[in-house]
């Protein structure tokens, strides 16, 4: 029972990094339909950023985090203004592409600046826990739950109540329809890509907590993400977090309770296992929406 | 059939004028000259389809028009053009000019031109399914020339039209063709237009509901709302329009007082595909 709960945890304070990395891919693709595959990449930048604020710059660990989000968030609504929007008019496979060509460049120029060994977060938590009967609770994982639940109850409050989140789903819902009643949609892009690089910024950092590190290869979590994003439907921010949790919780679990037949490495194979399992019955997804053709 | 009646606008509402912004023109605007005014345009998809080829038209101030025409004709295209989502379909315009309000208009983008009170109903109503009918007004609010006004105009048209008020929590998927039809309009007016473009509004209503949309754009005009209304079929056209263009495959092919021109069998017969005045076929079965 208490390996079980140990699990427990552990796959929800993971299923919490898959929920960020998801809910920023799918804040993106419903607005606009583009599949941005530098999601992974951006998490990386949330990494290094906090890293270099906290560690180089010696900034409080807070206001490190705070100065991440908000750099972060900039570049990417510059980076939808600047390169995305000259696009505009083009097949969505075009912006796609693009994205696939902005994590090629992030991925390379990280090690470039930073250099390629592992980097200390300046973190305050490190590998310190608290003790729960028998359960050890790290504090990284603590405050990457509660963080994680802070950061989605506040972009749902957004999205349903604020004028910008209307704004989001009506131009999910129809863009032109969106375009024609005067939502400004290219404000409502740039602001998805924002949002896209806010939550990498806290995902990036929880993912280079303990026992991981700074690194280059934080990036990979995208791919390990891929399932949550599947399972909880593209264009669905609730899914994305049910996605999410679920697939963490799969793959650790997996990993302690797997029997040895199976192999080492079934634990990053059963969210893909779980991920088709879903797909057969439900083929867009927990909460994804099937494309209508509109008559 | 009461949900159809339920669209039928209450005509004795307020005379404020909140509900279009008549009262907001432009001191220095040209007073002779009109509200929107199309000279020669030519409109290209993708660089070949040539979709429309020297077409002028314009809409007086508060004034009334129809744009009439058989399927493809270029009806719709004429009001991207005017409402800058031609680029949003690929096609460009690549001579003549278009003028709103004394202004070249032809490089502005779709939402600045909603601000700036160009207001549009797309064909198919294309209200917002998942949103509900309050919120769908909302976003109709975005670029209002008047936000600080947001609820004044809200109650106003909610009076206008108090089904919008009895359904406003519902998703707007669940309502009737009709009543979608109504809230588009609606959505429409809450950005307090000058020129309010409507596509096919009748399209796929019963007749006794387009009598109804009849009545609500006449009130709405009388408030002071221009009016530019693209149609297939006539039965709208002849209630709510003063005057009428016909256009055939991208050219004006004629204009006239909208009476005149519906009057002559030759035009209803030969460009709007219809012996008698009922042109769809949810009237025809009835
Ligand atoms: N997005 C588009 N791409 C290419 N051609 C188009 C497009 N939209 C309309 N057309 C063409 O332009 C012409 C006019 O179409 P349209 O304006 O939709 O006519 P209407 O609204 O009168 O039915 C038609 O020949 C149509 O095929
Ligand atoms: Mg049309």
């Amino acid at each position: 029972m208490t390996a079980f709960l140990q699990l427990l945890f552990q796959g929800v304070a993971l299923g919490c990094i898959y929920a960020l990395v998801a809910l920023g891919f799918t804040v993106v693709y419903r607005a606009s339909k583009v599949i941005n595959f530098a999601q992974g990449s951006l998490l990386l930048v949330g990494a290094y950023l906090v890293s270099f604020l906290a560690t180089d710059l010696n900034l409080p660990f807070v206001a490190a985090v705070v100065g991440a989000i908000a750099l972060l968030a900039t570049g990417g609504a510059v980076f939808q203004m600047t390169v995305l929007r000259r696009m505009l008019g083009q097949p969505v496979f075009v912006l796609v592409m693009i994205t696939i060509g902005l994590s090629i460049v992030i991925d390379s120029s990280i090690p470039a600046i930073f250099g390629g060994n592992a980097r200390i977060l300046g973190d305050p938590w490190g590998a310190s826990a608290v003790h729960v009967g028998g359960v050890t609770l790290n504090w990284v994982r603590i405050w990457t739950v509660v963080c994680t639940g802070l950061i989605l109850a506040l972009y749902f409050a957004f999205d349903r109540f604020s004028r910008y989140g209307l704004a989001m789903r009506a131009t999910a819902a129809d863009e032109e329809a969106a375009l024609a009643v005067g939502v400004p949609v290219r404000r409502v892009y740039a602001l998805t890509w924002a949002i896209a690089g806010g939550v990498a910024a806290v995902g990036g950092l929880f993912l280079a907590g303990f026992p991981s590190s700074v690194n280059p290869s934080l990036g990979d979590v995208a791919l390990r993400a891929f399932p949550a994003i599947i399972l909880g439907g593209l264009d669905s921010p609730p899914g994305a977090v049910v996605g999410g949790i679920t697939i963490g919780i799969v793959e650790v679990m997996s990993s302690g309770y797997a029997p040895g037949w199976l192999g080492n490495d079934f634990s990053s194979v059963a969210p893909y296992v779980v991920m088709i399992l879903v797909l057969l019955s439900r083929p867009y997804g927990l909460f994804g929406t099937r494309p209508v053709e509109r008559v | 059939m009461s949900q159809e009646e339920e669209v039928r606008p209450v005509t004795r509402g307020p005379s404020v004028g909140a509900v279009t912004g008549a009262q907001q023109t432009p001191a220095h605007a040209p007073v002779s000259s009109a509200l929107l005014e199309v000279d020669e345009l030519r409109v290209t998809y993708g660089g070949a389809v040539l979709a429309l080829d020297g077409v002028s038209f314009s809409v007086p101030e508060g004034g009334t028009v129809a744009l009439l025409g058989a399927n493809g004709a270029g009806k719709t295209t004429a009001l991207r053009a005017v409402t800058g989502l031609l680029r949003f379909h690929g096609g460009q315009v690549t001579a003549g000019s278009i003028r709103f309000a004394g202004r070249s208009i032809a490089r502005a983008d779709a939402a600045t031109l909603v601000g700036s009170g160009i207001g549009q109903v797309l064909e198919g109503r294309r209200v917002f399914a998942d949103l509900t009918v309050a919120e769908n007004l909302r976003v109709g609010a975005f670029a209002g020339r008047a936000r600080r006004r947001e609820r004044e105009i809200r109650q106003e048209l909610l009076e206008l039209f108090p089904i919008l008020a009895e359904r406003a929590d519902q998703p707007a998927g669940l309502l009737s063709g009709g009543q979608q039809q109504v809230l588009a309009i609606a959505r429409a007016l809450m950005a307090q237009p000058r020129l309010l473009l409507l596509d096919e509004p009748s399209l796929g209503l019963a007749p006794r509901v387009v009598a109804e949309i009849g009545q609500a754009l006449r009130t709405i005009n009388e408030r002071g709302c221009a009016l530019l209304l693209v149609e297939q079929s006539t039965a709208l056209a002849m209630r709510a329009t003063e005057h009428a263009y016909l256009l055939e495959t991208g050219r004006i092919r004629t204009h006239a007082s909208t009476a005149e021109m519906l009057s002559d069998e030759r035009v209803r017969a030969s460009y709007l595909g219809a012996p008698a005045v009922l042109g769809h076929p949810e009237e025809v079965t009835r």
